[in-house]
């Protein structure tokens, strides 16, 4: 499993699976079918795919308007525009009268690179996790990314799937199954709990690997359901290790961190470090330089995870 | 339903709306009552093929109001058509209500989508078309814009996605009533020409008298069976108000409630003509 592999390439395939097996899924997409991968859709079924040009307000409210005929729609374009730009869309149209319909954009987070600060949206988990109605999956890799389209296709009502640019090594292997609610131990450890999505789920690991040179046992847990968390599995691992450390490539404000923060404060009150965005945008650079930059790279997972413990 | 009765039937629907409004203590009446005709023409003469019985007939036509603040009008048309009970109209925007400020679709039978967010229901609209032709069903969808609401940007995403789609089963209406919240939309921010707009959008366009029975339901029966490759608009020309003097071309009842003795005034007035 060391080929790497981006999660967008996980979202044209897996429409074109589902709707070779008669589910009627439909791609609602903004000019960017090649990156996002739904041209694999319009190839196979173009009856199923529908490109509004530059146009992200209609692109979502068209895919309300197709699910109100009983077909499955995934609105696609980039993390930027298809969350923040549309976010009255989603909202009144999609959420507000629960329609089925599927958000699932991909280029999400820093790991765009050198197109820059604009393009790379770290507010989006909290923007879609906020909204009524809304489930949101945080796949980390090609094989998680599969899963969540497909579990997405299967529950009813609006769901958010954010998919990213970067190849990113495989954690899963062909097998990988995603639960709503759901979230997978990675590895087991007793020391602090390290609580991941998205493409840190290999950040995470690797700094679980440091800690472990250093003697630390860290349990790695991946949240892919954001939006119903998992709150039994972070409860019983806190209750184990007693400190924790979320790892997100998002805003540490809103996002994973602020879910597992909002659950500690409520119910289990421990040490917390957050790794993400710290309030700030991104800016031009290749993937591992902004990884470093912004310290969401294992070294500063690791580091995070020490202060947790400390704090015990 | 005989043009006769279809009159009878939307001054029905403006004693209703005023008095719904009323009892609510606030609401939209200026841009209920302009499309009255609109509602009646559409669910009483035929224009509609819908069941209020089966509200989710298979192969029904559909309206989408995207002017939800117009919901007045859209209540009274399903009440009276038989929807839910016409007691209920006097529930309107209060807790626990299923007639909510703007249509919920959740809640109230023969609301095809939740609206009230202005510029998403020509969207809406459309998607059920592109839906409606991968089904191979042969409905007809409606949508009813405020000519305010074609300041909104995505009303001409919608134009420009309806037309490149071919979608000669969609029918958007603008109630052309003048009037927005600020004033006359020509001088707060001016979006015509409407129908010439639409025409370079490409589509067929068609202008009938919005507030004239006849006019309008001729207008609306030939849009439906048009299908001629490309979207229909159909800019009705309309009152803001109609039927009620004191609120008639006026935009300060665009959203104020009429007070208990301007509901007498109006009902007054709206039962007079009624008598004649």
């Amino acid at each position: 499993m060391a080929d790497k592999k981006a999660t967008r390439a996980a979202f044209g395939e897996t429409l074109v699976e589902l709707a070779d097996a008669g589910i009627p899924v439909c791609a609602v997409e903004a000019d960017l079918s090649g990156s996002t991968t739904t041209n694999k859709l319009k190839a196979a079924h173009p009856e199923r795919f529908f490109n509004v040009g530059i146009a992200e307000q209609n692109m979502v409210a068209v895919a309300g308007g197709l699910s109100l005929t009983g077909q499955i729609p995934f609105t696609g374009s980039f993390a930027v525009f298809g969350t923040g730009r549309v976010y009255d869309q989603i909202r009144n149209t999609v959420c507000y009268a629960n329609l089925n319909v599927k958000i699932a954009p991909t280029h999400a987070g820093v790991s765009v690179g050198p197109d820059g600060g604009t393009h790379q949206m770290v507010e989006d988990i909290a923007l879609m996790r906020v909204l009524p109605n809304m489930k949101v999956l945080v796949p980390a890799d090609f094989n998680s990314a599969k899963a969540a389209i497909r579990l997405a296709a299967q529950t009813p009502g609006p769901v958010y799937v954010r998919m990213g640019r970067a190849s990113v090594p495989q954690v899963y292997g062909e097998d990988a199954e995603m639960t709503l609610g759901g979230s997978r131990i990675l590895r087991e450890g007793s020391d602090v709990s390290i609580i991941a999505c998205g493409i840190e789920i290999d950040q995470a690991l690797k700094a679980a690997d440091i800690l472990a040179q250093q003697g630390v046992s860290a349990q790695v847990i991946d949240a892919y359901c954001v939006k119903p968390l998992d709150e039994e599995t972070v409860l019983c691992s806190v209750a184990k290790t007693g400190c924790v450390v979320t790892a997100e490539e998002h805003s540490i404000i809103g996002g994973l961190g602020g879910a597992v923060a909002e659950l500690l404060a409520e119910k289990a009150p421990a040490p917390l470090e957050r790794i993400g965005m710290k309030d700030c945008f991104g800016t031009s650079g290749e993937f591992d330089d902004l990884m470093a930059e912004f310290g969401l790279d294992a070294s500063s997972i690791a580091q995070a995870a020490l202060r947790a413990i400390a704090r015990k | 339903m005989e043009l006769t009765e279809l009159k009878k039937k939307a001054n029905d629907i403006r004693i209703d709306i005023v008095d719904m409004i009323a009892q609510a203590g606030s609401g939209h009446p200026g841009g209920s009552l302009s499309a009255a005709e609109i509602v009646t023409a559409l669910y009483f003469g035929g224009v509609l093929d819908h069941d209020p019985a089966n509200p989710s007939k298979k192969g029904r036509d559909r309206f989408i109001l995207s002017k939800g603040h117009a919901a007045p009008a859209l209540y009274a048309a399903l009440a009276e058509a038989g929807y839910f009970p016409k007691e209920e109209l006097a529930t309107l925007r209060k807790l626990h209500s299923r007639l909510q400020g703007h249509p919920d679709c959740r809640k109230l039978p023969g609301v095809e989508a939740s609206t009230g967010s202005l510029g998403q229901g020509l969207s809406i609209a459309a998607g059920i078309a592109c839906g409606l032709r991968i089904n191979q069903e042969q409905g007809t969808v409606f949508a009813l814009m405020g000519d305010g609401e074609t300041q909104e940007g995505q009303i001409w995403e919608a134009a420009m996605f309806a037309a490149h789609m071919k979608l000669d089963n969609l029918v958007g209406i603008v109630d052309h009533n003048r009037l927005q919240i600020d004033g006359k939309i020509a001088e707060v921010c001016s979006p015509e020409d409407l129908g010439d707009k639409f025409r370079a959008f490409g589509w067929q366009v068609f202008v009938c008298d919005g507030n004239d029975m006849e006019s309008v339901l001729d207008t609306l029966a030939s849009a439906k069976a048009s299908r001629s490759g490309v979207p229909v608009a159909v800019i009705a020309e309309t009152t803001k108000g109609k039927g009620v003097s004191f609120m008639e071309d006026q935009a300060g009842w665009h959203g104020k409630a009429p007070n208990a003795s301007q509901r007498e005034e109006a009902l007054a007035e709206l039962c007079g003509k009624e008598a004649n």
